[in-house]
């Protein structure tokens, strides 16, 4: 088992907010974050895909794809755009970074055909970053 | 659904390595230029790592707020701008980065409540990381 990690960058804008909370409850939980006009971060995501090094082309999986799912399941949607307005996900869901990590797990998984997806993970700064696994 | 939130902070320590239990030429032989009895200093990178199920709610696995609250109070405010050599949890330790990042593990691990502790990651230099999992293996 070989694995394997593309990285890539998408800038994007997010507010946190919880209709359920009332207004203080939304401040005093999301704090700065709450800001209804959202605010900006260029984030990172690393995907690692696993597999066993193919025999005849010595890839794990192709690149080439690898990149091209990538760039339409994932950058296309999620650059420059507001990400709680723009991406259908997050029309339910918090834009957090745990969230964006889940959804850009559930985007490309069904879409990889040969290697496995064994890791997603989102930097929203250098110094935050979430890991999602899948559901398992 | 679980996730793992990792996030990093910085302090700045002094240490010196040496072994009262070794004679001067062993802990020399041992410890190298860590061991100058004046002692030196490094830029740590921490990095924490918590796991859980993303709350329904805040679609958070913690606040944030309360992890940096409480590595800010138990770790940064107890390790950062210190001769470690001089603090009461290495009084008869040696403060190496291992021991350090077990340490710092262990006061997470006691004290941290809103989340799972997964692992800590302490950075000694950019060449040198030492990681602690509670002394199970690290997940792949």
């Amino acid at each position: 088992m070989v694995y394997l990690t593309r990285k890539a960058e998408f800038s994007a804008s997010h507010y946190y907010h919880n209709p359920e909370f009332t207004p203080d409850e939304n401040k005093r939980i999301f704090g700065k974050c709450n800001n209804p006009n959202g605010h900006g971060h260029n984030y990172a995501l690393e995907v690692t895909v696993k597999g066993e090094v193919d025999q005849r082309s010595g890839f794990v999986v192709d690149l080439k794809q690898l990149k091209e799912i990538m760039n339409r399941e994932v950058l296309d949607a999620l650059d420059h755009r507001f990400l709680n307005k723009e991406v259908p996900e997050f029309s339910r869901q918090i834009p957090t970074t745990e969230n964006i990590a889940i959804a850009i797990w559930h985007r490309l998984e069904p879409k990889l055909r040969t290697a496995k997806l064994h890791r997603v993970r989102v930097y929203e700064t250098p110094d935050l970053f979430v890991d999602f696994y899948g559901e398992a | 659904m679980k996730a793992h939130l990792s996030r990093r902070y910085l302090f700045s320590a002094s240490h010196r390595l040496h072994n009262d239990a070794m004679s001067a030429e062993e802990n020399r032989a041992t410890y190298g230029k860590c061991n100058n009895p004046h002692g030196h200093g490094h830029n740590y990178v921490l990095e924490v790592t918590v796991s859980g199920p993303v709350d329904e709610r805040t679609g958070m696995v913690c606040n944030l707020v309360d992890l940096d609250q409480f590595v800010e109070r138990e770790v940064l405010e107890r390790f950062d701008h210190q001769n470690l050599n001089t603090l009461p949890g290495f009084a008869g330790t040696v403060p190496t980065t291992e021991n350090l990042c077990e340490q710092i593990y262990d006061i997470l691990q006691r004290g941290f409540g809103y989340a799972h502790l997964e692992k800590v990651r302490l950075e000694e230099t950019l060449m040198n990381s030492f990681e602690y999992a509670g002394g199970v293996e690290l997940r792949k």
